[in-house]
C-alpha cells in the first residue's frame, strides 16, 4: 500500500483526520526546509506538501507569491526540491510528502524523468495546479507507471459531471478549494464546504483533503468535522516570512502554529 | 508537413494547435472557460451577433482602416512596393480596439457587469476602457509597475475613461505579472466578472476568439491589395508580441501559399545577448498563461525577464497559433534590435509623415530590411498596427528631452 493510502487508513481507524500543511520549498533558504519538515512531523502532522518555487504563482496570492520569490532568490529549482526529500526520508519514511506547484518546471525536467527521480528520492503525489485533467494525457500514464498520485483540485465551481471525472482521473487523495480565490484569501464558509464535501463524496472514494482559508485552530477544527484532511498553507508561509531574518527560529515557530492546529483537530466536543 | 492543412479546422475541441495552445489552468477557472467557450461558439455564427459586431467596427471604430501605399518610402528603399495596414488609424490608436469590442460584446450577453484587462503598452487598457465607457461596465486595468511609468500618458487616458488601474509590482512588474494578476482576480470573482485578454494567448477560447475578432484586418488588406493592384501581395509582415495583430493580418491568407508570412519579434539588445523578447527566435516550449507555447525559461522551467524597448512586445509567451504556424513553416519569425526600431520609427516619421507606434515599427524595421532584396512589382503590406503618440516620452528621453 502507498504511504498516502496507510496513511489515511491509520487515520480513519483512530477516527482522526489528517493535519496537511503546506510550505515553499527553500523559503527562505534551502537549508531551512528538511529541519522544518522534521518539527512539523514532530508537530503532529500527517501529510507534507512542499511548494516547488515557480516564477509565475497565477493561483497563489500574495504570501505564497513572495516565498516563491524568496526561494527562487535563495537558488531554489525542482532538482533542489527532490534532494531534500531525499535528505528528509534519510530519517523519515513514513510520512507521505506530496509536491505543489506549476507544469512548466516539471515540462522542464521532462514528465518521464521528474516521475522517476521524485519517486526515487521518496516523494508520493504531484499537484500541477495548471494541468487539469483534460491536459493530463501524456502525464498521467507516466505518473501511474513510476508510481507517483496525481492529485487533483476540485473547486467550488465544478459541476457534479466533472467532480466525477476527476474523482476517477486522480489519486492519493483529492483536494477541494474551499472558495473561489487565490491561496491566503480569507472567507471561509464552512457549511457551503460541508455540503461540497458531501457532493463529491457521492462520486470519489478517495480521502478528501480540504485547503484555501484554513489559517488558525478554530478553522482547522472546524473543517476537520466536515472533511478527511485539513490543508493549511498561507498562515505557516507567513510566519516563515515574519521570522525569514531568523531562520533558526522558523521550525519552532511552524511547529507551534501546527501543534495548536492539531490539539484542536483532535479535541472530543 | 507534407501537406497543408486545413487552417479552418484550428484549434481543434480541446483548443490545440498542434502541440500547442489548450487549457492549463487551475480547476476554478475550468467552468467559467467551458460556458465562455460554448457562448462565444454559438454567437460566432450568430447572424444577429456577428452584424452589430460588424456594426461596431464601422461606426465606433471607423473601419475599414486604409490601406496605403507608401511610395516614397518604397522607392528609397529601392525593391518591393510597401503596403502600410494603417490600424493605427482606428478609435483609440491601435488594432486593439477590434478585440474589445468583439469581447465587450459576448461580455454584454453574458450579462457580466465587470470587466478587467491586462495591459502593458496600455493600448489594450485604454481599449478595454473605452468600450467598457460605452457600455457602462465597471473596469479595472492590471499593468505591470515598469510599464505604468514609462506608459504614463494612456494610463491617464484609462482613468480619465473611468477605469481604474492597478499597478502590479510582484515578479518583473512587466506585461506577463499583470496577466498573473487579471488571472488571480479573474479566478476570485469570475462570478460577475469577464476578463478581456488583450492578446492571442491565455487559455482556450481567448486565442481563436481574439483571433476571430482581428480576422477583419487580414480580410479588409486582402480584398484592398486585391482591388489597388489586381493580384495579392508577396509578404506580410507584421509584429509579434502576444501575436494578435499579427495573427489578424496572416489568417485569411494562410491558404494563399505564394504569400509569404514574417512575424517580427522584439530582438530587445540582440537575441545574442539574451536581453529581448523574442520566444520564437529564442525559446522553447512550455506552459504558461493557459497555454502551451515558446516561452523565454531556463533551464529549470522558470519564466525568465524579458526586454524591449516597446511595452507592448515585452511578453515571454506568444500566441499558440504562432508557435504552431513557426512549427509547420507557413510563417516565419524573426527578430528586429531596439536600434533598429528606433531608426525605423524616425524614418516613417520623416519620410512619409505617419508616426508609428514601437511595437508596429519593429515589423518596419524589418520591411526595411527585406524590401530592397524584393523587385519593386513586388508588395509587402506591413501591418501599422498602432500610432506613435503614446511612444513620444520614451523617444524623447532617448533624445536627451524631459517635459
Ligand atoms: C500598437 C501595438 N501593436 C502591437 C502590440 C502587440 O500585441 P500583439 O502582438 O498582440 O499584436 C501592441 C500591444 O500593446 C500594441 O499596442
Amino acid at each position: 500500500m502507498s504511504r498516502i493510502a496507510s496513511c489515511f487508513e491509520a487515520l480513519a481507524a483512530q477516527g482522526r483526520k489528517a493535519l496537511i500543511p503546506f510550505v515553499t520549498a527553500g523559503d527562505p533558504s534551502p537549508a531551512v526546509t528538511v529541519p522544518l519538515m522534521h518539527a512539523m512531523v514532530e508537530a503532529g502532522v500527517d501529510v507534507i506538501e512542499l511548494g516547488v518555487p515557480f516564477s509565475d504563482p497565477m493561483a497563489d496570492g500574495p504570501v505564497i507569491q513572495l516565498a516563491s520569490q524568496r526561494a527562487l532568490a535563495a537558488g531554489a529549482s525542482l532538482q533542489g526540491v527532490l534532494d531534500m526529500v531525499a535528505e528528509f526520508r534519510q530519517r523519515n519514511t513514513t510520512t507521505p510528502v506530496v509536491l505543489m506547484g506549476y507544469l512548466n518546471p516539471v515540462e522542464a525536467m521532462g514528465y518521464e524523468t521528474f516521475a522517476r527521480n521524485a519517486v526515487a528520492a521518496g516523494v508520493d503525489g504531484a499537484l500541477l495546479v495548471d494541468l487539469p485533467p483534460e491536459e493530463a494525457e501524456a502525464v498521467a500514464p507516466v505518473f501511474r507507471e513510476q508510481g507517483l498520485a496525481q492529485i487533483y483540485l476540485i473547486a467550488p465551481t465544478t459541476t457534479e459531471e466533472r467532480m466525477a471525472r476527476i474523482a476517477e482521473a486522480g489519486s492519493g487523495y483529492l483536494y477541494y478549494v474551499s472558495l473561489k480565490g487565490v491561496t491566503g484569501s480569507a472567507a471561509l464558509n464552512v457549511d457551503e464546504v460541508a455540503v461540497k464535501v458531501e457532493t463529491i463524496r457521492k462520486h470519489a472514494k478517495l480521502p478528501i483533503g480540504v485547503g484555501f482559508g484554513i489559517k488558525d485552530a478554530a478553522s482547522a477544527r472546524a473543517i476537520a468535522k466536515v472533511a478527511d484532511g485539513v490543508v493549511v498553507g498561507s498562515a505557516l508561509v507567513q510566519r516563515i516570512a515574519d521570522y525569514a531574518d531568523q531562520p533558526d527560529q522558523i521550525p519552532t515557530q511552524v511547529a507551534g502554529l501546527l501543534a495548536e492546529m492539531r490539539a484542536a483537530m483532535d479535541k472530543s466536543d | 508537413m507534407s501537406e497543408r492543412p486545413d487552417y479552418a479546422a484550428f484549434p481543434d475541441a480541446g483548443g490545440h494547435f498542434g502541440q500547442f495552445g489548450g487549457r492549463f489552468v487551475s480547476e476554478t477557472l475550468m467552468a467559467a472557460l467551458a460556458e465562455l467557450e460554448q457562448t462565444y461558439l454559438a454567437l460566432r455564427d450568430d447572424p444577429v451577433f456577428l452584424a452589430e459586431f460588424d456594426r461596431d467596427l464601422a461606426n465606433y471604430v471607423g473601419r475599414p482602416s486604409p490601406l496605403y501605399l507608401a511610395e516614397r518610402w518604397s522607392r528609397e528603399l529601392g525593391g518591393a512596393q510597401i503596403f502600410l495596414k494603417r490600424e493605427d488609424l482606428n478609435h483609440t490608436g491601435s488594432h486593439k480596439v477590434n478585440n474589445t469590442v468583439g469581447q465587450a460584446l459576448v461580455a454584454k450577453r453574458m450579462g457580466k457587469p465587470r470587466v478587467i484587462a491586462e495591459t502593458g503598452a496600455g493600448q489594450h487598457g485604454v481599449a478595454t476602457a473605452t468600450v467598457a465607457a460605452r457600455l457602462g461596465l465597471k473596469c479595472q486595468v492590471y499593468m505591470g509597475a515598469e510599464d505604468v511609468e514609462r506608459q504614463k500618458l494612456n494610463v491617464y487616458r484609462m482613468k480619465l475613461l473611468g477605469a481604474e488601474v492597478i499597478p502590479v509590482s510582484a515578479g518583473s512588474a512587466t506585461l506577463k505579472d499583470a496577466m498573473n494578476e487579471a488571472m488571480r482576480d479573474w479566478v476570485t470573482n469570475v462570478d460577475d466578472t469577464f476578463y478581456i485578454i488583450g492578446t492571442v494567448a491565455g487559455p482556450h477560447p481567448y486565442p481563436m476568439m481574439v483571433r476571430d475578432f482581428h480576422r477583419v484586418i487580414g480580410r479588409e488588406a486582402r480584398a484592398q491589395h486585391l482591388e489597388q493592384t489586381g493580384r495579392l501581395p508577396d509578404a506580410l509582415l507584421a509584429c509579434v508580441g502576444g501575436g494578435s495583430n499579427a495573427i489578424g493580418l496572416f489568417h485569411p491568407f494562410l491558404e494563399d501559399e505564394s504569400v509569404a508570412l514574417y512575424g517580427v519579434e522584439a530582438g530587445g539588445d540582440g537575441i545574442e545577448t539574451g536581453r529581448h523578447a523574442a520566444p520564437l527566435g529564442g525559446g522553447r516550449p512550455g506552459v504558461l498563461h493557459g497555454n502551451r507555447t515558446y516561452l523565454m525559461e531556463d533551464a529549470d522551467g522558470q519564466i525568465i525577464p524579458t526586454h524591449s524597448i516597446s511595452a507592448g512586445l515585452d511578453y515571454p509567451g506568444v500566441g499558440p497559433e504562432h508557435a504552431w504556424l513557426k512549427d509547420i513553416g507557413r510563417a516565419s519569425y524573426v527578430s528586429v534590435t531596439d536600434a533598429e526600431t528606433l531608426a525605423a520609427f524616425r524614418e516613417l516619421t520623416l519620410v512619409e509623415g505617419i508616426m508609428p507606434a514601437l511595437e508596429s515599427a519593429h515589423a518596419l524595421a524589418y520591411a526595411r530590411k527585406l524590401a530592397p532584396t524584393m523587385g519593386k512589382e513586388q508588395s509587402i503590406i506591413v501591418n501599422l498596427s498602432g500610432r506613435g503618440d503614446k511612444d513620444i516620452h520614451t523617444v524623447a528621453a532617448i533624445d536627451g528631452i524631459n517635459f
